[in-house]
């Protein structure tokens, strides 16, 4: 927000120039958000058309890009209908609410030192606040609706994302003891000095393990598979939002793709060195005016989003009592276990800052995760054109 | 502020079970089955299946057509897997006449069987991945589905009803290269996605917990519901009628009947009947394989040089049974002797048992659950309404 105050000539009076300088980021961050879930979607169906042998869209524009497009426009036109005896104010109110929840959250997100809408001190504790706003608009639209299957949806949704909430919160309380603060900027920073410092790395064995808990519980809250039961199409036909069609049927879409980007940047925020380069010394980081930092953060979180998609077309689906034995016996003793031993660890003055081999650690761990899925993506690719190969002999 | 300083008073609040009606226009009833379930939140109380949304009158029609005109209405029974009902039938009115059809027929009758049972199983286990959740097994099966349907329209020139079994024969002969095509599959079908599909969806662990101690059927509880096929075979009993009461030359094939081994809980449950399909679809394919090898050695005959100008056969009734992708598929007939069209037609279908012991597997289950024991049950409404 200062970036763009200072950008505007002095002698302009000081309430427009706070004005602009606000609203400017406002619609920055509100387009990329809009138009977000038209890339997520192309990339969800390109992806599962990757893993499931077959093509994905091609028919709309080069490669059917513009199949998002065009069905966001028919959705955008379909008559949005009110089933009888539906609660019509709840009704429409429920997918802006869940949109909101959604949206909100992305006000914190710092994408550089400087391109961050608001530092707020209490960030992730607003983070937290706000992601919650979308379970009462989903609650609300399960009781609207007047169906019974929106309804269990509706149930099975405030039951979920209270559950998972606990073990998030407890992984982030970790995060604030070391950082000692609950600014979004400030964790970041504290990050600063490339991949071996980030906090993923930090602790070796416990942090990486913290965030698979942290990103577990993201995926529940964000209601996707394996914990997609709120809309589980096979058993609830289509969860909460069964009733909906038109644009407000877009709208949750819409939700709960935006949904998953700002789960996976908070995870890039807290865990994966937010806007930093992995590399040590800001080597590819201050290019250009605002530097590379928003590029980092959005290519971190991308990368969330498609090991979202992946599980997606990987894992089947858990069952209600399973999602709440995961949530309350296995993550959470885990993940209390965790804030008691990175408390302890931060007293002691030797690991105040980590463990000595978490300076190496990262860059070996690193090389082969990503080794090792661009050697299973090739492999794929390979034993396809084989396949292909096959056929035509 | 309380509850009671509003005037609501709990005696007022409705504590009933609330009846949820799932179909017939549910995704996960495999057609138009509708559920009434009694439930409790998420458990079930009680469930109970309605039927008929798919009645055809198909045994009141096999009256007023002659005994060939009925195949076609066969294959609308279980769409899924036309070529077996065909083969009953054609079978049983064989038996009536005392028509034996040559080796040759025999086998392909045979190879048409397998595949169709794989291109079955391909369908239920894959919705059955769907059904928990998973959905990528479901369009690999379908991929392999689908070349299979290519090899029957390339024979018959149908993928779904085929009226390829008639009475004395079939109706088209293998095409050229057909044996090579076949082999190809198979291997694509045995190297690739059989492989696949256990790593991905029947090792899963998530998968497993879903399906391994619910919808348990125990052994006697099988056998007194009149369970067959995989149903049957996933509660422990091997009975399968190409080994017990062999037809079509079914008695010179190698191959085993799967049954359920209760790896990862009791015996009988969800994933026991859904491992035997998934094992059988491997066992078809040997069955294939020997097939074709038989097929390589045989003298070509013409393959409707036994069926007869005219149906007509004397006063009688006869029950023949045969084992179709879902279990035993019986034809009682009853011809008067007096016109070509059949007295009586009557199909012991195996969907409709398998229905008939929903309503006791499924007490006190989660309405995921259910799903879970709809699919693992693999009704075909078409076969249970008829």
């Amino acid at each position: 927000m200062d970036l763009f105050f200072a950008l505007f000539p002095e002698k302009w009076p000081d309430w427009l120039r706070v004005a602009l300088s606000a609203g400017i980021p406002a619609v920055l961050l509100l387009t990329f958000m809009a138009v977000g879930p038209i890339v997520y979607v192309y990339a969800e169906r390109k992806i599962a058309g990757f893993m499931q042998d077959r093509l994905g869209p091609t028919r709309v524009g080069p490669y059917g890009l513009l199949q998002t497009v065009a069905d966001a426009i028919k959705l955008m036109f379909k008559e949005a209908i009110y089933p009888t005896g539906v609660d019509k104010k709840l009704f429409l109110i429920a997918p802006c609410l869940v949109v909101l929840g959604a949206f909100l959250a992305m006000v914190v997100i710092p994408f550089g030192e400087r391109s961050q809408v608001a530092d707020l001190n209490v960030g992730l504790f607003y983070v937290i606040a706000v992601s919650s706003l979308s379970t009462v608009g989903l609650i609300m639209a399960g009781w609207a609706s007047n169906n019974k299957y929106a309804l269990f949806g509706a149930m099975r949704s405030a039951a979920q994302i209270v559950s998972y909430e606990i073990p998030a919160v407890m992984i982030l309380l970790g995060i604030v003891m070391m950082v000692g603060s609950l600014s979004l900027q400030d964790i970041v920073i504290f990050q600063e000095g490339g991949l071996t410092h980030w906090l993923l790395f930090r602790y070796f064995p416990i942090m990486p393990l913290a965030f698979v808990i942290f990103f577990t519980a993201g995926l529940a809250e964000c209601n996707r598979t394996p914990f997609d039961i709120p809309e589980a199409e096979s058993e609830l036909v289509a969860g909460f939002h069964t009733e909906y069609s038109g644009f407000f049927f877009a709208m949750f879409f819409m939700a709960e793709y935006t949904e998953m980007f700002v789960i996976s940047s908070v995870a890039s925020v807290l865990f994966l060195g937010g806007y930093w380069s992995p590399l040590p010394n800001h080597i590819l980081q201050h290019i250009g005016p605002i530097g590379l930092g928003p590029l980092w953060l959005i290519a971190k979180a991308w990368f969330l989003v498609f090991v979202m998609m992946w599980l997606r077309w990987t894992l089947p689906r858990l069952r209600v009592d399973q999602l709440m034995y995961v949530a309350w016996k296995v993550l959470l003793p885990i993940s209390m276990v965790l804030v008691v031993v990175i408390g302890g660890l931060i007293m002691i003055p030797a690991t105040r800052n980590g463990f000595p081999w978490d300076r190496w650690v990262g860059w070996p761990l690193t090389a082969l995760v990503f080794g090792a899925l661009i050697a299973w993506m090739a492999g794929a690719r390979l034993s396809k054109k084989r396949r292909v190969q096959d056929l035509a002999a | 502020m309380t509850p009671e300083s509003l005037g609501w008073r709990a005696s007022d609040l409705d504590t009933d079970e609330m009846i949820l009606n799932m179909g017939p226009q549910h995704p996960s009833t495999h057609g138009v089955l509708r559920l009434e379930l009694r439930t409790d939140g998420e458990v079930v109380r009680a469930a109970r299946p309605h039927i008929g949304y798919l009645h055809r009158c198909f045994e009141k029609h096999a009256e007023a057509v002659d005994y060939p005109g009925v195949i076609p209405y066969t294959d609308r029974m279980d769409y899924v897997a036309s070529m077996g009902n065909s083969l009953g039938y054609a079978l049983a009115v064989e038996a009536m006449l005392k028509i034996e059809v040559s080796p040759y027929v025999q086998t392909i009758r045979v190879i048409m069987a397998e595949l169709q049972r794989i291109a079955s199983h391909c369908v239920a286990v894959g919705t059955y991945g769907m059904d928990i959740g998973a959905f990528t097994p479901f369009l690999h099966l379908l991929r392999d589905r689908e070349k299979i349907l290519d090899l029957y329209e390339w024979t018959c020139g149908a993928r779904l009803l085929y009226n390829y079994n008639w009475v004395g024969g079939v109706s088209h002969d293998l095409p050229e290269g057909f044996i090579k095509a076949c082999r190809q599959f198979l291997r694509e079908f045995e190297a690739m996605t059989y492989p696949e599909l256990i790593d991905l969806l029947l090792k899963n662990k998530i998968f497993i917990k879903r399906t391994a101690n619910i919808g348990v059927c125990p052994v006697e509880v099988a056998i007194s519901y009149d369970l067959t096929g995989p149903n049957l075979r996933g509660s422990g009993p091997p009975r399968d009628l190409r080994k017990d009461a062999p037809y079509s030359g079914y008695e010179n094939y190698e191959f085993q009947v799967c049954v359920g081994k209760g790896e990862f809980g009791p015996l009988g449950s969800c994933f026991d009947r859904n491992w035997v399909r998934t094992v059988e679809m491997a066992e078809s394919a040997k069955i294939v394989h020997q097939a074709l090898d038989r097929l390589e050695k045989m003298e070509r005959t013409d393959v409707r040089e036994k069926v007869p100008k005219r149906v007509k056969p004397p006063k009688s009734e006869i029950y023949s049974r045969s084992e179709a992708p879902r279990g035993q598929l019986g034809y009682y007939i009853v011809a008067d002797g007096t016109g070509v069209n059949p007295y009586r037609v009557k199909v012991k279908s195996p969907c409709f048992t398998a229905m008939s012991v929903f309503h006791v597997l499924s007490r006190g289950m989660y309405i995921a659950d259910i799903i879970a024991l709809i699919g693992s049950l693999d009704v075909v409404l078409g076969e249970i309404d008829r």
